[in-house]
C-alpha cells in the first residue's frame, strides 16, 4: 500500500478502528455518499473487543431506561432485523428466560419485567416452573421461575460486522489494516492522521477505537474524557452434541456490576457459557484461566446437569471496552470535526447500527447527505453462511474437499475468504470467516492443511517454514 | 434414491481396511470404505517412523509404507474406498448421511463398521490457561504438518506428556531441526516406559517430572510457558516458540455422540459386545474408536476380528444380541471394553477384557458378579498400559445382569 494515495486522497471521514462499532459507522457514511476510510491497527478487522462476546442480539429490555445505549440498542435491533435479509445475516430466533434460583432473585423478577415494559419491550411475561420446563425440560428442577423475553436473538457476531464493511467498500468505502493511528492533527479544516504507514487525510475524524478508545483520543490531542478499563469475560464452549439440550438463552437475575454468567446456544450449534467480569489493565492479553473455566463449567452443569458428560469444544475470552460509566460515551466535539464513538462495554454488538445512527446524525447537523440512501449498493454475493441451522456450503456439490472436518468448512469456503475485497488477514481472522479449526478437535486434523492452504497470505503465518528449507 | 450395499465402513485405518479386507477375503460383495480424507491409511499415513507390520506384513516399515501397503492390499482385493467421504450422520437401519464434493448422498448397508479412530485433546478441552496465540498443537497436527504438507509450525517448542506418542513427537521434532525445549509431565513419572523416557535426557532436552504449565504467553506465537511443579511449589518460564499437547487420546466419537448409539462415559466411544457390536445390532465398531489408545497392529487384528463376527453375523450365525451381561467398571478402574458379553461363543470376537486404570495401583484385580467372585489376580497397573483378562477364563454359563470389574487395594 503506498502512502502518498492516502494522503493525496482527502476523505470526508476516517473511521479508526474496525471493530463491530467502527464497521457499522463506515456503512452508515458510505451508504449516504460519504467517503469513508476505515483505519485498524491489526492484520484484521475485530481483532479487540468484538473478536470474542456473547453473540446476543439484546432487545434492551433490562438497558437503564431513556439511556444513549438504550436508544442504540432499541435503533440497532430494529435496523438488524431490517437489512440482515438483504445482507445475508443468520438470525437464531431463539428467545431468553431469566431464570430465577432463589427466593431473592424470583423477588426481583416484578421490577425487572417493569423495566422491561419501560423500555418498550413489551411482550416481556412471567413464567411459571412448570412453563419454563415445558420449553427447556433439561433444565435444572431446582428453577423457581423466570422471565420470558421473547426477543432476545443470536446472531453471527463475525460475519455481521464483517458484512456491514462489506457494504461500506461497496459503496466506496476503502478499509486499510496494519495501520495504527499514532498521531493527528487538526487545521481547522481537516485532519491529518500519521500512521506506520504513511499520512491520511480526512475532514472528519471518528474515533471508533474500542479497547484503546482513550489511548487515541491523546494521540489525536483532544483529550480524553473517559479511561477504559477493560473488563474481561471468559467462556467455555460445549460441544455440538450439547446443542440439543437447550433452545432458549438462559439470562441470570442480573446484579448491579454485570449483566451476568449466560448459558446459550450459539448460532453456530455448540452451546455456551460465560461470560465473567474480571478488570484488568492489560488491552491486549485476555488470557484464559483454569480455576475460572472449571467453575463456568460447574455453574453451566448447576443449571443444564445432562451437561455432565458434554465434552468441551474450545475456551476463549473477551475484553469489554468499559469506563467509569456504565452509559456509551459518544461525544462530538464540533470544534474539531471529531467524533467519538467509546465505551461502548457490553452491547456494541447489538447497538452498533444504532451508534452509526447516532453518530450520523450528529454529523449530518453540518454536513447534508451527499446523495440519498435509496441509492446504496447492496452487495450482490452473498457471505458464507456459517449457522448451523442454514444450508452450510458442504451441503452444496463442488466444495473440493472439506477441511475442518469438525465444523464442515469446505475448500470453497476457505478459498472464498481469502480473496475479495476484505480477505482474511491473519489466522483468527480466517476462523471468524469460516469457523476452520474452531471445532472440538481444535485442529488435530486440519490445523496442516489451513497452514498449506494459506501459505504466503498473513504476516503471521501458520507454518514458519518448510521442510526441505 | 438410495444406495443399498453389503457393508459400509468408516473410516480407512489400519482397523477399517483390515476388515474391509477380511470381509471381502469371506465373500462379501459390496465392501465400501468411506474416508473423508483425500488419502486412504488413516493415522499411519503421518506417523513418519517405524516400527509399523512387523505381525502384518512380517517386516519393519514405516507408517506411511504401511498405510500405502494397507490401502493397496484393500483395492487389489476389490474394497472400494470411496475418498473424500465424510459420513455426517448415523441413522437407524443402517443409514449413512454422506457429504461428497459431489454433493449429498445417503447410503444403506446391511451392516456398518465404525472405525474413525482416535485423536489427542486439545488445549481447549485441557482448559489450559493463559494466552491463545498461535503454535499450539496436538502431535497429529505437527505430524500432519511435516509428513503431509511439508511444513513446519515451530522451532522450540515445549513437549506436554510422556506417553509414547511423546517419544514420537521428540523423533519427529529432531529429525526436522526442531529443538524441543523441555518435556513436561505432569506425573512424577513418565507414561511410557524405561529404557524409552531416558531418550529425551540422551538428547539433551530439560525433562520436567511433577510440573503443570500454569500459563502460556504469547500475543501473536507462544513466546513462553509458566511451569509450576505440581505440589504448588516453585514456578519458572521457559522461552519456547510453541507448546505441543501430545497424548491424553479419546475416540473420535462424534458421530456416536449425535446419533442414536449409545456411548460409553468411560471409554468415551461406542458401547460395544464382545462381537463389536454397537446397541443398534446393524452398527459395529473396532480399531481406536473402541477406546485410547492401542497400536496399529492391534488395530488391525481387532479389525479383522470384528469383521469376521460381522461376518458371521450377516450368515445369522451370531448370538442374539439381547441377552447380554453389562460389565462395568468399578474401583481404580477407569475403562472396562466390551461393556457387554453376549454368551460367549469361544472362537469368535474379542477374546480378552480390556480394561485401563486413571492412575498408578496395586492391588487385587477382581470380577464378580454380585457376591461371586468370577475372577482374580494380583496386579500393579500403570496408566496407559494394557490390562487383560482372558474371557474364556470366565464362566459366564447362566449368568444375567452385571459383573462389576475392580481393583482391591
Ligand atoms: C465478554 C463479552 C461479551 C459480550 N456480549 C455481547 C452480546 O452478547 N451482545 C452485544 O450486543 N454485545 C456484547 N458485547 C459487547 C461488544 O462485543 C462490544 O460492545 C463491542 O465489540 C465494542 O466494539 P468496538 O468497535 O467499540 O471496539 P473494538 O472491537 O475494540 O474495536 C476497536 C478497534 O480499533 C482498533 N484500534 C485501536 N486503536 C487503534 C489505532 N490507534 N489505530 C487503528 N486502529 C486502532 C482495534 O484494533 C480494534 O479493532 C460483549 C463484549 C464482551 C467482551
Ligand atoms: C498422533 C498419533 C500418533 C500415533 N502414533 C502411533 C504410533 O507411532 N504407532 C502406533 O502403533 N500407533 C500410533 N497411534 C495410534 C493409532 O490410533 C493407531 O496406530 C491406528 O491408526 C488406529 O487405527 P484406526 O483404524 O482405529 O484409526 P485411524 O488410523 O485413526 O483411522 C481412522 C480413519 O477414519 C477416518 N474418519 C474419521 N471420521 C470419519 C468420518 N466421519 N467419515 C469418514 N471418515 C472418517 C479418518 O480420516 C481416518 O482416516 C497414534 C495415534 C495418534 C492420534
Amino acid at each position: 500500500m503506498n502512502s502518498h494515495l492516502h494522503s493525496a486522497d482527502r476523505q470526508d471521514v476516517a473511521v479508526i478502528g474496525a471493530g463491530v462499532v467502527g464497521c457499522a459507522i463506515a456503512r452508515r457514511f458510505a451508504l449516504t455518499g460519504a467517503r469513508v476510510i476505515v483505519i485498524e491497527k491489526a492484520a484484521d478487522i475485530l481483532a479487540g473487543a468484538s473478536k470474542g462476546n456473547s453473540a446476543i442480539l439484546h432487545t434492551g429490555f433490562d438497558a437503564p431506561s431513556g439511556s444513549l445505549e438504550w436508544q442504540c440498542m432499541q435503533a440497532g435491533y430494529a435496523e438488524f432485523l431490517d437489512i440482515r435479509e438483504r445482507l445475508g445475516l443468520p438470525l437464531l430466533r431463539s428467545t431468553a428466560i431469566l431464570a430465577a434460583w432463589t427466593e431473592d432473585e424470583m423477588s426481583k423478577l416484578d421490577q425487572i419485567a417493569a423495566k422491561a415494559w419501560k423500555n418498550g419491550v413489551t411482550d416481556v411475561r412471567p413464567l411459571s416452573p412448570a412453563e419454563v420446563l415445558a420449553r427447556e425440560p433439561h433444565l435444572s428442577r431446582t428453577l423457581l421461575g423466570g422471565l420470558l423475553v421473547p426477543g432476545e436473538f443470536l446472531i453471527d457476531p463475525w460475519s455481521t460486522p464483517l458484512a456491514y464493511l462489506h457494504q461500506a467498500i461497496a459503496n466506496g468505502a476503502t478499509v486499510l489494516r496494519e495501520t495504527e493511528v499514532l498521531s493527528g492533527r487538526f487545521d481547522g479544516q481537516a485532519w491529518t492522521l500519521e500512521t506506520n504507514r504513511g499520512a491520511v487525510l480526512a475532514e472528519t475524524v471518528i474515533n471508533a477505537a474500542g479497547l484503546w478508545g482513550d489511548v487515541v483520543d491523546d494521540r489525536l490531542q483532544v483529550g480524553r474524557t473517559f479511561d477504559i478499563r477493560p473488563r474481561k469475560g471468559q467462556f467455555v464452549v460445549f460441544d455440538k452434541a450439547a446443542a440439543r439440550l437447550l433452545s432458549a438463552i438462559i439470562l441470570p437475575v442480573p446484579t448491579e456490576r454485570t449483566k451476568g454468567i449466560v448459558l446459550t446456544p450459539t448460532i453456530f450449534g455448540n452451546l455456551l457459557v460465560g461470560p465473567t467480569a474480571e478488570e484488568q489493565a492489560d488491552r491486549i492479553h485476555a488470557t484464559v484461566e483454569q480455576a475460572t473455566l472449571e467453575q463456568l463449567i460447574a455453574k453451566a452443569q448447576a443449571i443444564l446437569p445432562a451437561l455432565a458428560d458434554m465434552p468441551v469444544t474450545a475456551t476463549y475470552a473477551g475484553l469489554r471496552p468499559a469506563t467509569a460509566h456504565s452509559e456509551y460515551q459518544i461525544r462530538h466535539d464540533a470544534a474539531h470535526n471529531l467524533i467519538v464513538a467509546g465505551g461502548i462495554r457490553s452491547t456494541g454488538l447489538t447497538g452498533a447500527l444504532g451508534i452509526a445512527q447516532h453518530v450520523a446524525k450528529l454529523y449530518n447537523e453540518r454536513h447534508p447527505h451527499k446523495r440519498p440512501e435509496s441509492n446504496a449498493i447492496w452487495p450482490t454475493v452473498a457471505l458464507p453462511v456459517l449457522a448451523e441451522h442454514e444450508a452450510r456450503d458442504w451441503t452444496r456439490p463442488g466444495y473440493g474437499e472439506i477441511v475442518c472436518h469438525c465444523e464442515l468448512v469446505t475448500k470453497r469456503e476457505i478459498e472464498a475468504a481469502l480473496t475479495g475485497p476484505l480477505p482474511a488477514g491473519d489466522s483468527s481472522g480466517l476462523k471468524r470467516r469460516t469457523r476452520a479449526g474452531m471445532g472440538r478437535c481444535q485442529g488435530f486434523y486440519c490445523h496442516a492443511r489451513i497452514a498449506s492452504l494459506t501459505q504466503g497470505r498473513f504476516t503471521t503465518p501458520l507454518a514458519i517454514g518448510s521442510v526441505d528449507a | 434414491m438410495r444406495e443399498m450395499i453389503d457393508v459400509a465402513i468408516i473410516g480407512s485405518g489400519p482397523a477399517g481396511l483390515s476388515a474391509a479386507i477380511a470381509l471381502r477375503k469371506r465373500g462379501l460383495r459390496q465392501v465400501v470404505v468411506l474416508e473423508r480424507d483425500s488419502e486412504a491409511g488413516g493415522v499411519p499415513r503421518h506417523c513418519a517412523h517405524p516400527p509399523y507390520g512387523l505381525r502384518e506384513f512380517g517386516r519393519i516399515m514405516t507408517g506411511p509404507s504401511y498405510a500405502q501397503r494397507l490401502a493397496d492390499d484393500a483395492r487389489a482385493i476389490g474394497v472400494q474406498i470411496r475418498l473424500l467421504h465424510s459420513v455426517t450422520q448415523l441413522l437407524p437401519d443402517g443409514v449413512l448421511e454422506i457429504a461428497t464434493p459431489n454433493g449429498r448422498q445417503r447410503l444403506q448397508a446391511k451392516r456398518v463398521l465404525i472405525a474413525t479412530g482416535v485423536r489427542e485433546t486439545p488445549r481447549s478441552a485441557r482448559l489450559l490457561s493463559g494466552d491463545r496465540p498461535l503454535g499450539v498443537l496436538n502431535t497429529g497436527a505437527l505430524q500432519a504438518y511435516i509428513a503431509l504438507q511439508g511444513l513446519i509450525p515451530f522451532r522450540r517448542p515445549v513437549i506436554l506428556g510422556s506417553e509414547l506418542v511423546s517419544l514420537s513427537a521428540i523423533a519427529t521434532c529432531r529429525s526436522h531441526g526442531i529443538r524441543p525445549a523441555a518435556v513436561i509431565e505432569t506425573n512424577a513419572r513418565p507414561t511410557a516406559r524405561f529404557p524409552l523416557t531416558l531418550l529425551p535426557r540422551l538428547l539433551g532436552i530439560p525433562v520436567f517430572l511433577g510440573c503443570a504449565v500454569t500459563a502460556i504467553h504469547g500475543t501473536d506465537r507462544v513466546e513462553a510457558v509458566t511451569l509450576q511443579s505440581t505440589d504448588g511449589g516453585t514456578t519458572r518460564d521457559i522461552a519456547c516458540d510453541g507448546v505441543l499437547l501430545t497424548g491424553r487420546f479419546l475416540p473420535e466419537a462424534s458421530l456416536i455422540r449425535a446419533s442414536h448409539l449409545t456411548l460409553d462415559p468411560a471409554t468415551q466411544g461406542p458401547a460395544i459386545d464382545q462381537f463389536g457390536r454397537c446397541s443398534d445390532p446393524r452398527y459395529f465398531a473396532a480399531g481406536n474408536i473402541l477406546r485410547a489408545v492401542e497400536t496399529a497392529g492391534w488395530s488391525f487384528r481387532e479389525g479383522q476380528r470384528i469383521a469376521h463376527c460381522l461376518a458371521a453375523d450377516l450368515e445369522g450365525r451370531l448370538p442374539s444380541a439381547s441377552a447380554s451381561l453389562e460389565i462395568r467398571a468399578g474401583d481404580n478402574l477407569k475403562l472396562v471394553l466390551p461393556q457387554r458379553l453376549t454368551s460367549p461363543s469361544k472362537a469368535l470376537g474379542k477374546q480378552t477384557l480390556e480394561l485401563r486404570v486413571a492412575q498408578g495401583v496395586t492391588g487385587r484385580l477382581r470380577l464378580r458378579h454380585g457376591d461371586v467372585t468370577l475372577y482374580e489376580r494380583p496386579l500393579t497397573a500403570l496408566p496407559e498400559r494394557r490390562i487383560l483378562i482372558p474371557i474364556g477364563a470366565l464362566d459366564l454359563a447362566n449368568l444375567t445382569g452385571t459383573i462389576v470389574a475392580e481393583i482391591l487395594t
